[in-house]
């Protein structure tokens, strides 16, 4: 069955200052779905609150990914109910090898007794960092630790290959990548379209999508999405910005939760 | 404030006992002395811990064992330690006294004497009495003082002169009755150019409180090499206090290897004198606390000799509300020319309760020396956790993957796999996994 991602009223706050105002987005499997806007508009607060960052305050709203609510969940029940986010900042964790860690991430989707056998996942695993054309020692390096910023993104993406995700959300992952970067980690996300996958692509450079083509774009701005629409969305937005957008619907300061 | 020691045991007891056990004049002479010294010595001073208020006088009275007559009537409490050593080197101390020895033939045959404390005393007088309480002096404090009186059973190994050993000789001290003194003393003589790899487990089952006070000496003669892997797992109800410490002659290396996974209230202080020139010394030291237990753990290098490194490491985990107070000592005499002393303390803790605290010191009375320190007292990384778990891996799996990767480093480079995957097994147990 194809994956069915609904937000409704999506609301959260971060040390009690409210960063999303109601957030509705439905997405289903095979779509890919941009959110685009400036910086401090609360596009990676989206994220973060999605995975349950325990920064971020979720008050109100749900998330149904077919059917089950996301935000009832502990962090490790989302990721294990399909979804995946590739962070923007992922953590560095010394002493735990990056295979060591990603075979649990595969163990914690399996039965008991039913673990994956280490040469299988080996086998996959080298399969897979051979497609991001990752260094084959980065197996047995520990987690991010001492990884460029490119490195770390790469890392992402091959966990999201390895964990066959229902829904992704890509947080600014084409920040700090430079373009051949930025085309093998888009190559990587293609690569994993499917019918039955959803991917929700957060980004404020218009040049990710040139890579990974979206079929929805959303602008977010003040905690909200404010306009919708196809590609040819972002294709404005790039070639003219968010001034236009901020006009047309009056919006001064399209940031949010911050200081003045 | 002067507290008066309260002996467990009077002189006339001690003479007994010694008499019984068949025990030459000299070592009667030496425990009669030591309980006088006992008496007038005070407490050990230990880094922000108040040893008086532990529960440190349950010597409790001296109860032989019966000897085993073969390791299938040995205690189910030490049996997982003894599966497959029918053939190997072993000393068992039950309580009061040993109830097992055994050195395989091979060695005997190279001079290697392997049996337990007591029984050297006996057979070998000379070598014994030679370093006996030579590295642990009695009149350093009560503690030493009472266990130079009331040691019991123990570990004898002498390894001769150019002597090399490949497979660990092991031991094994178990406390199982709270009634009984259990004060065991390790000595540990290589001699010249030997080698050797001693592995020993310090185990209880019982339930009422008792005590272990335990010494450790090793003397490491001139281009010998000698490892030493202790694990301690008492349980909840037995204090541990444990001094180890190596002298170390020219050329000489001494490896510690030590597990900290006690239950009940721990004071240990690991240290190797370096008194030849190029001696050398390295401590791994890895602990978890659990409960509310108390624990003090200090490793010291002491150079004497030029061309000396030392290292030292100490990794350690808090949980619940456990209590830790981590030392590190380097201390580097005048004259140690090109010594380098090396230490790191790092402890985390995985409640608001558990409490580190890592103190490193360098003394250095040298100029031509290296030294460094590196010491730190943290939390689990919450961002950490949400990371992990947000590829799937539950919070208690997460935890578990960044403690082991914070003892990784230590438990990595334990040359012994059996005794690698045991720490790890133990570690496992105490994080109540």
């Amino acid at each position: 069955m194809a994956a069915e991602f609904v937000i409704e009223g999506l609301k959260a706050t971060i040390e009690g200052k409210e960063i999303l105002k109601g957030i509705n987005l439905q997405m289903k499997g095979g779509e890919i779905h941009a959110i685009m806007g400036p910086n401090g508009t609360g596009k990676s607060t989206l994220a973060s609150a999605l995975m349950g960052h325990p920064k971020y305050e979720v008050t109100e709203g749900t998330a149904l990914l077919e059917g089950e609510d996301l935000l009832e969940m502990a962090v490790d029940e989302r990721a294990r109910a399909g979804l995946f986010l590739a962070m923007q900042y992922p953590s560095e964790i010394s002493g735990v090898t990056n295979s060591d860690f990603l075979r649990s991430a595969i163990n914690s989707r399996r039965e008991e007794g039913k673990e994956i056998s280490l040469i299988k996942f080996i086998r996959q695993m080298e399969a897979k960092m051979k497609e991001l054309e990752m260094n084959p020692e980065f197996l047995h390096r520990y987690l991010n630790e001492g990884f460029s910023g490119g490195e770390k993104k790469r890392n992402e993406i091959l966990q999201m290959m390895m964990l066959d995700p229902k829904i992704v959300i890509l947080d600014e992952i084409d920040s700090g990548l430079d373009i051949d970067a930025l085309k093998i980690v888009a190559e990587g996300v293609n690569a994993m379209r499917s019918p039955e996958r959803g991917f929700l692509v957060i980004t404020h450079y218009q040049r990710l999508l040139n890579y990974i083509k979206p079929d929805f774009v959303h602008v977010m701005m003040q905690g909200r999405i404010v306009k919708s629409g196809g590609p040819e969305l972002a294709e404005r937005l790039e070639a003219e910005g968010y001034e236009w957008v901020k006009e047309e619907l009056g919006i001064e300061d399209e940031t949010v939760g911050q200081e003045a | 404030m002067t507290t008066q020691t309260i002996l467990p045991v009077d002189a006339a007891r001690i003479s007994e006992l010694s008499q019984a056990g068949g025990e030459p004049v000299w070592l009667k002479d030496s425990r009669l002395k030591a309980l006088e010294l006992a008496a007038a010595l005070e407490l050990p001073k230990l880094e922000k811990t108040r040893l008086d208020r532990w529960n440190i006088n349950n010597y409790g009275s001296h109860k032989a064992g019966a000897s085993l007559a073969s390791l299938a009537e040995a205690p189910s409490s030490v049996a997982a330690l003894i599966a497959g050593q029918e053939e190997g080197s072993l000393v068992i101390q039950r309580n009061s006294g040993a109830v097992y020895t055994h050195l395989s033939p091979e060695l005997a045959a190279q001079g290697v004497i392997f049996t337990d404390l007591a029984t050297a005393a006996k057979e070998h007088g000379d070598l014994v009495q030679k370093h006996l309480h030579k590295a642990v002096l009695p009149d350093e404090h009560a503690i030493a003082a009472l266990h130079a009186a009331l040691w019991n059973g123990g570990v004898f190994l002498y390894v001769p002169k150019n002597v090399v050993i490949d497979t660990p000789l092991q031991a094994i001290l178990l406390t199982d009755d709270a009634e009984a003194t259990f004060v065991p003393h390790i000595l540990i003589v290589a001699d010249t150019n030997s080698s050797v790899t001693y592995v020993d487990n310090y185990v209880s089952d019982k339930t009422e409180s008792g005590l272990h006070n335990g010494a450790v000496e090793v003397f490491v003669g001139a281009g010998a090499k000698v490892q030493y892997a202790s694990v301690h797992q008492f349980g909840t109800d037995t204090t541990d206090i444990t001094y180890r410490r190596a002298v170390v002659e020219n050329d000489g290396t001494i490896e510690w290897i030590v597990g900290e996974m006690n239950y009940g209230d721990t004071a240990s202080d690991t240290k190797s004198v370096l008194k030849g020139n190029g001696a050398s010394s390295d401590a791994k030291v890895i602990a978890v606390g659990s409960g509310s237990q108390k624990l003090n753990y200090t490793t010291q290098a002491q150079h004497f000799g030029k061309n000396t490194p030392s290292d030292m490491i100490t990794r350690a985990v808090m949980r619940e509300s456990a209590t830790s107070i981590i030392n590190g000592v380097t201390k580097i005499e005048k004259g140690a020319t090109r010594a380098d002393g090396q230490q790191t303390e790092k402890v985390l803790m995985l409640s608001p309760k558990a409490r580190g605290d890592a103190n490193p010191i360098l003394l250095i009375d040298e100029d031509d020396v290296t030294a460094g320190h590196a010491a730190s007292v943290g939390q689990v990384n919450p961002e950490q956790i949400y990371y992990l778990m947000s590829r799937g891996i539950s919070r208690h799996d997460a935890e578990k993957l960044i403690i082991y990767g914070f003892l990784a480093p230590v438990v990595s480079q334990i040359p012994l796999e059996g005794l690698r995957n045991q720490l790890q097994t133990l570690v496992e147990r105490k994080l109540g996994q």
